[in-house]
């Protein structure tokens, strides 16, 4: 398994070496070196904002389309619950869930209905006493990538339970198994995903060694092909297995309504989840029962592979599960079953860190804080460096020089210039004197 | 290395501003968490109660692999009777303060207790001087 394997990538051709991706990057993982965006593997957790805001479509998110299905002796799909929020006048989520069918898919597990038991499962961890307080959701993977290299402190926190999307996948490979008595790798377990972050975790699970899901296809590849079908699916109220719980996880606050307290906090859009994760560390939300943080703006439905207007799909969800029963999965043991849970805990990247070495780090700050003191402050981004205080960061970690700054630049070649033109008088006054003196002879 | 912040006086949406620096600085440097975390909790406290009584100040920040030393300095209204404002709950917050949840009366009671060192000289009508240091144990 690669330690740093990513969904989102650049596509060279189109980037035009522009700054709207460095600067909006939440973990200042690109750069712009050579005219074109880079990506610091490391520190990128997946969450899409580049894609979100290149104007030149350069930022795209690696997944498979639909010819996948063909790899497969029998195929499952996983909608996740925010796909529902796609389409008008949905009845219920049957429709979806035959229209998939149409589309080529032998069967049909609704992530919603995998999030239901995560619910019950949290609830019960909750209850138990025993879990760190506040419980932090990792169903969200850009939050746990971002929590695993920039808060360390709150890796306690984090729910131990695996990600809706994770146990629908181990959940459905099991019923299909059984069903069709074909070995787990004849069948294809294929995620219908709203953002890279959730597909990149097929390739990097968080907890888990392997995960349970083997494809992501984006929601925005399925959707103009599953419109169409849907059309032609007719009488499914009875088709779909989850409940009103389990479709609210797809906007933000959903995951925290289903565990029935009030003493949750829901945020979403990444800048304001750095904000609650912060105060967590801090010791100032001491009496919130569970954090949920979804790194897109309105949870899943904001997703970058999504189609839909996230504040639409919001209000979508509300009359979709209006006449829904309140839940339709239970655990039915008051134990939580151990494959809920991760298979190990994560540890700490410090990406951010200066140097292993304290004494080294310390001397690389003041570095940094000399190298700022020559730059203007007005974090233009033209050095490829998101802010002047990266750009100095990066010079002292070795990758990249002062003169990439097109002030220090401008100022380099001012003194060029005046040592020139200074050199340049000399020798016309050295040239006037010898003509005043071949005069005088 | 040294560490200036001015804590403007007027202004609750910014206190925490320089806790939140030299958090991400001491990260970067590689300090354990939980040294960061003592360092950042009374701090913050530091600059709230900065803001609420004192019309601001100016904090140092002295930095070494082995110790955090923070000084926080204002030319505020000065505190009576210090071993009264030490005690837990002791609170002068007025009702608008503590509608905004502040004034709690545990602000000098937690930079007490998240520092390993800590020292109070106050002056009334000149000014407090806060002296706090954290040891680093690795």
């Amino acid at each position: 398994m690669s330690e740093f394997f990513h969904s989102v990538t650049l596509d060279r051709d189109k980037c035009l070496g522009c700054t709207n991706c460095i600067k909006r990057c939440p973990t200042s993982a690109i750069r712009v070196q050579e005219g074109k965006a880079k990506i610091l593997s490391e520190r990128c957790i997946d969450c899409g904002e580049c894609i979100r805001v290149c104007p030149h479509h350069a930022k795209i998110a690696v997944c498979e389309t639909l010819d996948i299905l063909e790899r497969y002796e029998y195929t499952v799909a996983l909608p996740a619950p925010s796909l529902y929020a796609q389409f008008n006048n949905l009845e219920g989520p049957g429709t979806v869930v035959e229209g998939l069918k149409l589309l080529g898919f032998d069967d049909v597990f609704e992530v919603a209905q995998a999030a239901e038991l995560i619910s019950d499962a949290t609830r019960k961890l909750i209850n138990s006493g025993k879990a760190p307080m506040p419980m932090i959701s990792c169903a969200c993977p850009t939050i746990s990538r971002l929590i695993r290299i920039r808060f360390p402190d709150l890796i306690e926190y984090m729910s131990p339970l695996l990600t809706p999307a994770e146990l629908a996948g181990k959940l459905a490979r099991e019923k299909a198994c059984k069903e069709t008595g074909l070995p787990p790798e004849k069948i294809g377990v294929i995620f219908i995903t709203p953002c890279p972050a959730k597909a990149a975790s097929i390739n990097m699970p968080i907890g888990l060694d392997k995960s349970n899901i083997d494809a992501s296809i984006p929601i925005k590849e399925v959707y103009p092909r599953l419109v169409g079908l849907m059309h032609r699916a007719e009488d499914t109220c009875d088709i779909s297995d989850s409940g009103r719980a389990g479709v609210r996880w797809g906007s933000s606050g959903g995951e925290a309504h289903a565990l029935l307290s009030d003493l949750y906090l829901a945020a979403d859009g990444i800048e304001n989840c750095i904000k609650v994760l912060n105060d967590l560390e801090d010791e100032k939300l001491n009496y919130i029962k569970f954090v949920e943080l979804n790194a897109c703006p309105g949870g899943c439905v904001g997703g970058v592979l999504q189609v839909e207007n996230p504040f639409l799909a919001k209000t979508k969800i509300k009359s979709l599960i209006r006449y829904m029963p309140p839940y339709r999965n239970v655990l039915h043991t008051q134990e939580i079953p151990d494959d809920f849970r991760w298979t190990y805990k994560l540890e700490y990247l410090p990406v951010m860190q200066l140097d292993t070495d304290m004494e080294k780090a310390f001397q690389k700050m003041d570095e940094i804080e000399r190298l700022i003191k020559k730059f203007p402050g007005l974090d233009c981004g033209s050095c490829g460096s998101p802010s002047c205080r990266s750009l100095a960061e990066d010079i002292v970690r070795g990758y990249s020089t002062e003169e990439a700054c097109v002030f220090v630049l401008r100022d380099e070649v001012h003194q060029i210039a005046d040592s020139l033109s200074r050199i340049s008088g000399i020798q016309l006054g050295r040239k006037k004197a010898a003509e005043a003196e071949d005069k005088e002879d | 290395m040294t560490l200036h912040y001015i804590v403007p006086g007027d202004d609750f949406t910014r206190a925490g501003e320089a806790s939140g620096d030299l958090k991400r600085k001491m990260k970067k440097l590689g300090f354990p968490s939980d040294v960061i975390r003592k360092v950042s909790i009374a701090l913050y406290e530091g600059e709230i109660n900065m803001v609420i009584h004192a019309y601001g100040g100016e904090i140092t920040a002295e930095i070494s692999s082995s110790e955090i030393d923070l000084t926080l300095a204002d030319t505020g209204p000065g505190i009576p009777d210090i071993e009264k404002a030490m005690q837990d709950g002791y609170s002068t917050a007025t009702e608008q303060v503590r509608n905004l949840g502040f004034g709690a009366g545990m602000g000098l009671p937690n930079m007490k207790k998240y520092t390993d060192e800590f020292q109070i000289e106050s002056e009334v009508g000149v000014g407090t001087t806060v002296r706090m240091k954290v040891y680093n144990h690795s």
